[in-house]
């Protein structure tokens, strides 16, 4: 199955720097996405766009993951030359991800 | 128990009006709060205000105090806004104008300055900055603008002095809501749970509608009712700390904890250590609680003391983007789209100038994210060319490129479009909290 069955994921930015949350609709998947979506998961699936490291954070108690994912925006909204500056569509191609 | 209600008037610099005038004539509100103003739009704002001294605050503020004002005054509602960009005194003026043109008497507006610090931004040139980790002094000669993000500090201190409308500059976000609940409740900076829990509110208000449902839909998964119609919310919160989150009934959107949870994580990176003037606050534990339809209750908020410096956000110039565009559609439209590429990538190579960041996107393709696959046989595809150069001329001449694939270019393109803009980048320092000076200033009608 795809992730976008059991999470729901917004996106934002600082900079470079790109936040991508996934929450767990209900509580009792949060293991799940604890162990699949995980940083080198996320460093795999969006490939060459983010160039950092990708740091994830854990919130049990709101069966959410929050992911910071560094150099991922070409400079950042404002310097980028790509169409998303901010990069707040990535979120949706991380819902696509099986699992 | 002392309770306040505090509303979310707008989201960003062009946010919708009408949910804010809704919220305020039916939200028995006590504060409304403005949030207009993103990184970059200082900085354009102080280009503004070089070449007219009364402009450089946001365009918007007429347009939104014509109908703000008259029911703020009215409802004994206190406005708080960063809509004064870089000229807050300017903004405050306008107001004025504004209230007496409509007859509002002894209204007290407030301007808080001391954000902008480009007069001095020249004693920092050996501070690093925070993007690059390489000096100031390698933008030197590009700086614009310079303003610090205050804390609530000076909007609190301009509630104190009984200011009805109060102007602001460069604030934190989360700043123009904490200002009323630390004004009202008199919490104290080392209550780390009430600084936690303003700051939460703050946060969780400071995008309006993306706490109530808007940013959120996703057909068939995440419905949320009347989008059409979004609701803006209002946080009722009591001295204590204690509170929800909600919007006016009758309106559309929905507050659920996962509307909440969405709002709580945005932007905030390490959710244990969310840096603001006022406080470092720790998200890390909240918890949302539905405790009726559309209101949410939150606690678990909580803080550590404040850094000692400010982030100053400096706008420098970074040279032109130009960007052109062109559609293709129809039988065999992908191998059209992909020629036409060629065409301007060898056009290109050709220019007697360097272009830097240059991207060939196929919007429908792989304009938002590539993930190094062609579609079988779209029905169209729409080709993006842009890139950086050092001068408007060259900008220009990279989006002409694209354009002139009409008559030039594979056979059947169409819907050209071309733009040319000139790169205003961010640069952020750190700078000692005590070598910025907050001021007031007032006017009263």
């Amino acid at each position: 199955m795809k992730l976008w069955e059991i999470a729901h994921s917004r996106t934002g930015d600082k900079g470079n720097i790109s936040n991508i949350s996934v929450i767990a609709y209900h509580l009792k998947d949060y293991d799940l996405l604890k162990e699949k979506v995980t940083s080198q998961a996320l460093k795999r699936w969006y490939g060459e766009q983010v160039q950092g490291e990708i740091l994830r954070y854990e919130l049990p108690q709101l069966g959410a993951l929050n992911f910071v994912l560094y150099d991922a925006l070409g400079g950042g909204v404002t310097s980028s030359t790509a169409l998303d500056k901010h990069g707040k569509t990535l979120g949706a191609y991380l819902l696509q991800m099986p699992i | 128990m002392k309770k306040i209600r505090i509303g979310s008037g707008a989201g960003y610099a062009g946010d919708r009006l009408e949910p804010a005038i809704d919220l305020m004539i039916g939200g028995q509100l006590d504060y409304i709060c403005f949030e207009g103003l993103a990184e970059r739009t200082i900085a354009l704002a102080q280009k503004n205000k070089k070449a007219d001294p009364a402009s450089g605050y946001n365009e918007l503020l007429d347009y939104r105090m014509a109908q703000v004002l008259p029911i703020a005054s009215k409802k004994k509602i206190r406005v708080i806004t960063n809509m004064g960009a870089a000229n807050p005194i300017g903004a405050v003026n306008a107001i004025a104008k504004l209230a007496e043109k409509s007859g509002l008497k002894n209204l007290k507006i407030a301007a808080v300055l001391g954000d902008d610090i480009s007069d001095k931004i020249q004693d920092y040139l050996d501070f690093p900055v925070m993007e690059t980790g390489r000096p100031l002094y390698s933008i030197r000669n590009k700086i614009i603008s310079a303003n610090a993000y205050l804390g609530c500090d000076g909007i609190v201190a301009a509630l104190d002095q009984g200011s009805d409308i109060i102007i602001t500059g460069r604030v934190a976000d989360p700043s123009l809501f904490l200002a009323p609940m630390i004004f009202e409740f008199g919490w104290k900076k080392t209550d780390a749970i009430k600084m936690g829990t303003g700051t939460l509110i703050g946060h969780l208000l400071e995008c309006a509608g993306q706490v109530t449902g808007g940013y959120f839909a996703d057909p068939g998964k995440k419905e949320v009712p009347d989008l059409w119609n979004l609701g803006f919310p209002y946080v009722e919160i009591d001295s204590s700390g204690k509170g929800y989150i909600s919007k006016l009934e009758g309106t559309g959107g929905m507050v659920t904890p996962a509307t909440c949870t969405e709002q709580l994580l945005y932007e905030i990176h390490d959710p244990k250590n969310y840096i603001t003037p006022d406080c470092i606050a720790d998200f890390s534990r909240v918890k949302f609680n539905q405790t009726d339809k559309d209101r949410v209750e939150f606690n678990g908020a909580t803080s550590r003391e404040a850094t000692d410096t400010f982030k100053v956000s400096v706008g420098y110039t970074n040279g032109f983007m130009g960007e052109g565009q062109m559609s293709y559609g129809g039988a065999n439209c992908l191998q059209r789209a992909l020629l036409a590429k060629k065409v301007i990538e060898k056009r290109l190579e050709h220019l007697p100038f360097t272009i830097s960041d240059l991207r060939f996107d196929l919007i429908g393709v792989n304009s938002l994210l590539d993930r190094n696959k062609m579609p079988e046989a779209p029905n169209e595809v729409r080709l993006r060319v842009a890139g950086k150069t050092v001068s408007r001329q060259e900008a220009q001449r990279l989006a002409n490129e694209v354009e002139t694939l009409y008559t030039n270019g594979p056979a059947g393109g169409g819907g050209a479009s071309k733009k040319v803009d000139e790169i205003i980048s961010i640069a952020s320092v750190l700078i000692p909290k005590k070598d910025v000076d907050i001021q007031l200033m007032y006017q009263t009608t």
